[in-house]
């Protein structure tokens, strides 16, 4: 067998170089959408760094979903300090694993729709999940998911599935938490206007920017990035009068991080605008803390939800597999 | 001595192939001991539906990929001269590369719902066309990345019949069906349970298409629930159990496949035909040039909705960016070192297996060993890459190095995932060459390296390009493994495009696909041309 040396040489290289433990790092988990040179990343990382002169590693996987895995994968040898990037659908779970300790920050600083108290997660922003429409081809979004439910099947749209992606999952507790128990029914109903469910997020817009169809589900925020960074007003939320559902994003500090100082710094300096600034946009959602200065006017005309639908993080966990089988068996058939 | 030395490389190949998947099984396994319910509690009868599902369409899929590309291997080979063939063969290889989302966007962008024959197909039907979500989306999408991959193995084992056998058929006058009959059809039906093997595999652990152009959840497929399992659930016992379940349904068919081929005998004499001559009447060349024309269009069409769409984005800025540059280095340097391993392992897998066969006797069955050099590699194929990802990141957890090991991961992933092509490309030519040369090495006494430099590799110079080829091409396009081992620490091309897609950066997701396709192309034009020159 012929093998290729320099693949042998990397691999013992790898094995035999010992962990750099430094005092003075600190290593966060985070998605790479955070870490991205376009995600808020960079700029929190020099902005800590020089209010600690330490050394800030960011370790980047795909989404909040990956890291509660990767950090189940770890276990209590987990090199993280802090995890930051799990949403309020995951911290039932994140708290179950007995891997994270108490925050220890005080929460005056944040505040997030419905109110916060938690002593092991601490929130850095929230968004609303919301259906995005192209105003060229729709005159008159729906005004409530009821109306979106019950209008014919001639406007399509996208959505994501459950099973494998946060908004898909968003939606189906959406959907919980307007129709009760009658959210099959409205999933039957809702079945033939949807032109296809597609594995994540990325999938689902970008069927929509190509035209396929006029609405997807997406963030409140979503026409702000095209507002801001492209110019254009094409793209809007349809603002539903009887609420939008939650997304909080989180950060906790892990056992490992509790024995270091610099993962207390970090959670307390996530809440001050020096973190909070990077966050409308870069992140594209809303901050949990003050923002140095007032956000950019095109966060202004989004669709403010006047009610905020969320449900409990452990009624979500007991009952998630129940509630995606009722989907899978509504839209199945 | 050296047969045996062969049938040593050989084993150890398939040994390397049996770690990489057995050492990702023992890593989950690990992790599900402490809870086992998850394996039996996967099978009710959602998952009953779920696997008919995955059969019928990789079955479907696999019939029309593979009936079209005989026709297109057979007027590609009949036509050496035909004008642009080379273009022809090496856009072939380039949707290989593309990830599946880049592929469905394609195809969307022409039978879509806003795609470019949605008005002909509204007026054609009288009412407004909804897009070709559903079976026949998935299956469209299916053929355009496997009838390409399909005619061009078939060609390699049309392009192994030795001159002789051509120019023979030109001197007794052979027509169309009876050079069909006599030479093509054995040739053929020896290469066509291995291809139709790989085409299926590929189609049975299809996700991202099965999901977005299957229009719901109805259209689901085995590997979306062992994601599901191991990502949503995080239960790596389900996702143990699902896997065997999809590997055990795999082997069965590809069992059934194999009963239905023969082996092609070999033919001892030497070439002393030049390269064959074109023996196609007029009539015919219209028809193979048709054929052909036919199977580029399908190939061309969503290619070019890829390059329209890739062309109206920031090109020039995204060529100076330098996570641009670091993404393609990347992708190239992994895409090198996985595709020569993987050739290497290839021609070791190949040459035990013919060094296997000549030592049983003729009427004998082959012994699982033979079977598993030819076939075993292609099970590769349908273990999940998040199954491969996660035990191989819990078996190396302990050694704190997880973050250094992801290259060396993806290079011997992405090599080994390769395997299954690059032995579909190789075994011809090397069991046609083994049956001229083998009397003459012997008697020679020419054995060891200097056999593989002055005997072997002139006949296998051209496959084995093709073998890097067609490697270098898959793992261009991956991503699978690198996920679960931390993306910043292996960023490539493919998975650049997914980040930006997945921040609003569509316009240049589409410039870095029309980027990676042309890599892509660029790469197969260096192998063809090493496959060339001589």
């Amino acid at each position: 067998m012929r093998i290729n040396p320099s693949i042998l040489v990397a691999a013992t290289l790898a094995l035999a170089a010992a962990p750099a433990a430094a005092q003075d790092k600190l290593t966060v988990y985070t998605y790479d959408s955070f870490t991205a040179e376009w995600g808020p990343g960079p700029a929190v990382e020099k902005a800590f760094e020089a209010e600690c002169g330490c050394d800030l590693e960011f370790v980047a996987v795909a989404d909040g979903v990956a890291l509660l895995n990767r950090l189940r994968l770890e276990g209590k040898g987990t090199r993280a300090d802090i995890v930051l990037g799990l949403d309020t659908n995951l911290t039932f779970e994140a708290r179950q694993t007995g891997l994270f300790a108490p925050h220890g920050v005080t929460l005056d600083r944040v505040s997030v729709p419905g109110g916060w108290d938690d002593d092991t997660f601490v929130p850095y922003d929230y968004g609303y999940f919301a259906f995005v429409y192209d105003s060229e081809a729709i005159e008159t979004p729906p005004a409530s998911l009821r109306e979106l439910v019950e209008a014919g099947p001639e406007e399509k749209i996208v959505i994501q599935d459950p099973r494998t992606s946060t908004p898909g999952l968003g939606l189906l507790l959406w959907v919980k938490a307007v129709y009760g128990d009658e959210a099959a029914g409205a999933w039957a109903r809702l079945k033939d206007k949807v032109l296809t469910v597609t594995p994540g997020w990325s999938e689902a817009y970008g069927l929509f920017t190509s035209g396929e169809a006029a609405m997807v589900l997406s963030y409140t925020t979503s026409p702000a990035y095209h507002e801001i960074a492209e110019g254009s007003t094409r793209y809007k939320a349809a603002g539903f009068a009887k609420g939008h559902y939650l997304q909080v994003e989180v950060a906790a500090r892990t056992l490992r991080g509790a024995d270091n100082p610099l993962a207390q710094k970090f959670l307390d300096f996530m809440t001050t605008p020096a973190f909070q600034d990077a966050i409308p946009e870069a992140n594209w959602m809303f901050p949990a803390g003050e923002t140095s200065g007032p956000l950019d006017p095109a966060f202004d005309g989004l669709v403010k939800p006047e009610r905020t639908l969320a449900l409990d993080a452990e009624e979500v966990a007991e009952n998630r597999q129940a509630w995606i089988d009722e989907w899978l068996a509504a839209m199945s058939r | 001595m050296a047969r045996d030395r062969r049938i040593l490389a050989g084993v150890a190949g398939l040994g390397l192939i049996g770690l990489l998947i057995g050492g990702a099984f023992a890593g989950l396994a690990f992790e599900a001991a402490r809870d086992w319910s998850g394996a039996a509690a996967a099978f009710d009868a959602y998952l009953v539906r779920v696997a008919g599902f995955t059969l019928w369409q990789a079955t479907l899929s696999t019939l029309l990929s593979v009936a079209p590309a005989i026709l297109v291997a057979r007027a590609l080979a009949r036509h050496p001269a035909f004008p642009g063939r080379g273009l022809v063969l090496k856009l072939f290889l380039v949707p290989l590369a593309l990830p599946a989302i880049v592929a469905a966007m394609g195809v969307l962008a022409l039978l879509g719902r806003a795609g470019l024959f949605a008005d002909p197909l509204t007026a054609l039907t009288g009412s407004r066309w909804q897009g070709i979500y559903g079976l026949s989306g998935i299956l469209v999408a299916h053929v355009f990345f496997n009838l390409p991959l399909a005619a061009r193995l078939l060609l390699q084992a049309l392009e192994a019949v030795p001159a002789d056998q051509w120019r023979l058929a030109a001197q007794l006058g052979m027509g169309a069906s009876a050079s069909f009959r006599l030479i093509e059809w054995p040739a053929l039906r020896a290469a066509l349970p291995g291809v139709a093997g790989l085409v299926f595999m590929l189609c049975v652990t299809s996700f991202t298409i099965v999901l977005t152009l299957g229009g719901g959840p109805a259209a689901t497929t085995l590997e979306v629930a062992i994601y599901q399992a191991l990502r949503f659930d995080f239960d790596p016992a389900r996702a143990v159990a699902l896997t065997a379940l999809q590997i055990a349904l795999t082997a069965a068919a590809v069992l059934f496949l194999l009963r239905l081929g023969a082996d092609m005998a070999g033919d001892a004499s030497l070439p002393v035909a030049p390269r064959r001559p074109a023996v196609a009447g007029a009539a015919e060349r219209v028809v193979n040039a048709a054929i052909i024309l036919a199977a580029l269009l399908f190939v061309a069409g969503p290619l070019a909705a890829v390059t329209v769409s890739g062309l109206r984005a920031d090109l020039a800025r995204l060529a100076r960016e330098p996570a641009v540059h670091a993404a393609t280095l990347t992708s190239l340097v992994l895409a090198l070192c996985a595709a020569l391993l993987c050739v290497a392992l290839s021609l070791a897998l190949a040459a035990a297996r013919r060094a296997l066969e000549m030592k049983r006797p003729r009427t004998a069955r082959p012994s699982l060993l033979e079977r598993m050099l030819d076939t075993g590699a292609g099970f590769v194929l349908v273990v999940p890459p998040i199954v491969v990802g996660a035990g191989w990141f819990v078996a190396l957890r302990g050694t704190g190095q997880v973050f250094a090991a992801a290259p060396v991961m993806v290079i011997a992933v992405n090599a080994v995932m390769a395997m299954p092509f690059a032995i579909r490309a190789i075994r011809p030519a090397w069991d046609a060459a083994s049956a001229r040369h083998e009397r003459l090495a012997a008697q020679l006494g020419i054995t060891g390296l200097a056999r593989l430099r002055l005997i072997d590799w002139p006949s296998i110079r051209r496959p084995a390009f093709t073998a890097l080829a067609f490697a270098m091409a898959l793992s261009l396009g991956d991503l699978g493994v690198i996920a679960l081992f931390g993306s910043d620490s292996v960023q490539t091309l493919p998975y650049l495009l997914l980040a930006r897609m997945g921040s609003y950066r569509t316009m240049d997701a589409a410039g870095l696909a029309l980027i990676l396709g042309a890599v892509c192309l660029a790469l197969t034009m260096l192998a063809e041309r090493g496959r060339a020159a001589r």
